[in-house]
């Protein structure tokens, strides 16, 4: 991806960085991404998120767990293989069920996680920059991606006024890459601390 | 901003003064530390208690099954017995992270990573006992629809024993995908907090290099929530399939439409007396006794006295109906079990299952930690005499007079079955070494609505009468309306 600068706020508390949040919107800054240790809710509406569609994958998902079982069931007991148990119909639906649920369930579930993965970039190996170390703790952190024309200084001045602990600026990659978690990356020298 | 408010009449869910930080330094100190003496030595019986089992397993392999003592009557032993024992054990996990998320129970948060933990291994040693079963076990992929030179020859998708291979390994994928969902972001965690190179390393390949941001958090928590919707009728298929294993035979004390429910509300009961074993202890050990408190055990104990009541109710059913019936063989299995050479098996259940449990109306002993700790083990001898009841009881006399027989168990039966407690015990004590065994995450979702801290904060709300809230609440909206008219 890219190396970008960034002006990097903390808050330790929530209910501080709702109004933050509006405040930084409404200012004009553009909001990179904001860390939490926990699910925040709301805070995907009040960055202006839309809602997610992982859902409706799900769902799809498991219309293929179904049609497979009772597509592949039927065709084995009907043409492939049709086998009398005791003059019991070949094409025996009810009998099906449970493999049909159970399929359902199987394909939507690892369908649904595999594409949260994805979409959400993780997977074993992954590195992502993190901007606080105490971002999984008990800090939340919003990174403002900083630009040739913005002020360094007032950027971080307006932060400060909007009730973050800890304000600073940042070089970071701003996507993912593969990379040990133990190494630091050569970028990262450019940092305080 | 808005108002968090939880009524005083719900315990905290955290004891003490808590904050963020404090949550994760409680939770994840144990991890950092060496493990202490009694882990080590809880570790290594469980070893040989897994190497012993592998002994008895390979024996059974080796010489073949007629080392053990099942027999042309009596085909399902212990093997089998132990087999809906694990799985009904396995059954907690998920109806405390699935069902109870549904339905907005805030204290599943103490407790559900430990309990989808225990769920995991008891699947897993569950799925041990029909695997070796097979005897030819070299042949097991037979049960899967595999291409093969055979035909090719399909296994019988009518039947409840193939059904029961697709739920179970169903159930333990989806548990397992359920499970380490969750852990992610606590791994994560640990990963930023870690001191030492390999820690960092190894915490960073297992959080999948989760950083937490909103848009991650978000999926995060549309996957959880479909996750837990799959999962509960999947929870309750799990077992309704292994009880069509027996209900849909023809054999007096199999053939029964009470079987589903029954078997669900049987494993309900013994997976909640299996969570009890395990916290009771692990709370005392790492000292989470502030996240695993007294309320939780209580909330438990409640389960167990209802799933206990429905399992009491459903034995004196099918009494009722093997009389009602007027069936010879029905009736004559339920009184062998009652009076036959099996009355100890029988009365066993009766006692731990029906009986005990009762005393868990009281509330003073409800609250009893070591009561507790003594009521979830008779609980699961309870239910694994059930299972045994069913099994044996219901075939050792057969059809034919002459060819009724008694079964007991073999060495290697035994030692098998002491070897899945070895595999179980052995995968909890790593999982409570190197992974946190409450979701921090969750807890400290729930910590400014439930922590006793925050709780205390909302007394002097509570002591406003309503006009007086309303009117300070109102007060606020009209400074906010004044300043806007001013500007």
């Amino acid at each position: 991806m890219a190396i970008k600068k960034f002006a990097v706020a903390a808050y330790d508390d929530e209910d501080v960085l709702f109004p933050a949040v509006s405040k930084v919107r409404h200012s004009g800054y553009k909001i990179h991404d904001i860390y939490t240790p926990f699910a925040v809710h709301g805070l995907d509406e009040a960055m202006g998120l839309k809602t997610t569609d992982l859902h409706i994958a799900g769902f799809i998902y498991g219309l293929c767990g179904t049609s497979t079982a009772v597509g592949f069931i039927s065709w084995i007991y009907t043409s492939d293989w049709p086998i009398n148990y005791g003059g019991k119909p070949h094409f025996a639906l009810p009998a099906w069920v449970p493999i049909t649920f159970e399929l359902t369930v199987l394909f939507a579930a690892v369908g649904m996680t595999l594409t949260m993965c994805y979409l959400n970039q993780i997977m074993p190996g992954v590195k992502k920059h993190v901007f606080h170390p105490r971002q999984s703790d008990d800090m939340f952190v919003m990174a403002i991606e900083l630009n040739s024309h913005t002020s360094e200084e007032a950027a971080l001045a307006f932060l400060r006024s909007t009730g973050a602990k800890e304000v600073n600026v940042q070089v970071a990659e701003s996507g993912w890459w593969y990379g040990r978690w133990d190494k630091k990356e050569p970028y990262e020298a450019l940092n305080p601390g | 901003m808005h108002l968090k408010y939880e009524s005083f009449v719900r315990e905290p869910l955290v004891d003490n003064s808590k904050d963020y930080h404090q949550v994760s330094e409680d939770i994840v100190s144990p991890i950092e530390r060496k493990p202490g003496r009694m882990w080590y030595v809880g570790f290594i019986f469980s070893l040989i208690l897994l190497g012993f089992g592998i002994f008895s397993v390979s024996w059974s392999v080796y010489w073949g099954l007629g080392t053990w003592g099942v027999n042309r009557t009596v085909g399902w032993g212990w093997d089998i017995t132990n087999f809906v024992w694990w799985i009904g054990i396995g059954h907690a996990g998920t109806l405390i992270s699935a069902i109870l998320l549904l339905f907005r129970q805030g204290w599943r948060t103490g407790v559900n990573r430990a309990a989808e933990a225990m769920t995991i291994f008891a699947v897993m040693c569950a799925g041990q006992f029909p695997i070796w079963h097979m005897g030819r076990v070299w042949d097991g992929f037979w049960v899967l629809p595999l291409p093969n030179s055979r035909g090719p020859l399909w296994p019988n998708f009518d039947s409840p024993l193939l059904w029961d291979v697709f739920a179970i390994s169903t159930y333990f994928t989806v548990s397992l995908l359920f499970w380490y969902s969750g852990l992610v972001p606590d791994f994560a965690l640990i990963r930023d907090r870690a001191k030492t190179k390999f820690r960092k390393m190894a915490y960073g390949v297992a959080s999948f290099g989760w950083t937490g941001t909103a848009k991650n958090w978000q999926r995060m928590e549309a996957l959880a929530l479909v996750l837990a919707g799959l999962s509960t009728p999947l929870v309750l298929s799990v077992h309704t399939i292994v009880s069509f294993d027996f209900a849909t035979s023809v054999i007096p004390g199999w053939h029964t439409t009470i079987f589903p429910p029954y078997f669900v509300a049987g494993a309900v009961f013994s997976g909640f007396a299996m969570v009890n074993t395990l916290l009771v202890i692990t709370r005392r050990i790492l000292g989470l006794e502030e996240y695993i408190t007294i309320g939780h055990l209580e909330a438990m104990n409640k389960v167990i006295v209802l799933t206990g009541s429905i399992v009491g109710v459903a034995y004196l059913t099918e009494l009722f109906i093997s009389w009602y019936s007027q069936s010879w063989g029905e009736m004559a299995a339920f009184q062998w079990r009652i009076m036959g050479p099996y009355w100890w098996s029988y009365w066993a259940m009766m006692t731990c299952n029906v009986v005990s449990p009762q005393l868990f109306w009281v509330k003073k002993l409800r609250r009893n930690i070591p009561f507790t700790f003594v009521m979830s083990i008779v609980v699961n001898i309870g239910m694994w005499f059930e299972r045994f009841v069913i099994i044996v009881t219901s075939t050792y006399r057969d059809w034919i007079p002459g060819s009724w027989s008694y079964y007991s168990p073999t060495w290697p039966e035994v030692g098998f079955y002491l070897g899945t407690f070895g595999l179980f015990f052995t995968c909890y004590f790593l999982f409570a070494k190197y992974c946190p065994v409450i979701a921090i995450a969750e807890i400290k979702f729930v910590l400014k609505t439930s922590g006793e801290n925050y709780k205390k904060k909302m007394e002097a709300i509570d002591a406003m009468d309503t006009q007086e809230f309303i009117d300070s609440v109102h007060s606020h909206h009209d400074e906010a309306h004044h300043e806007v008219a001013a500007h």
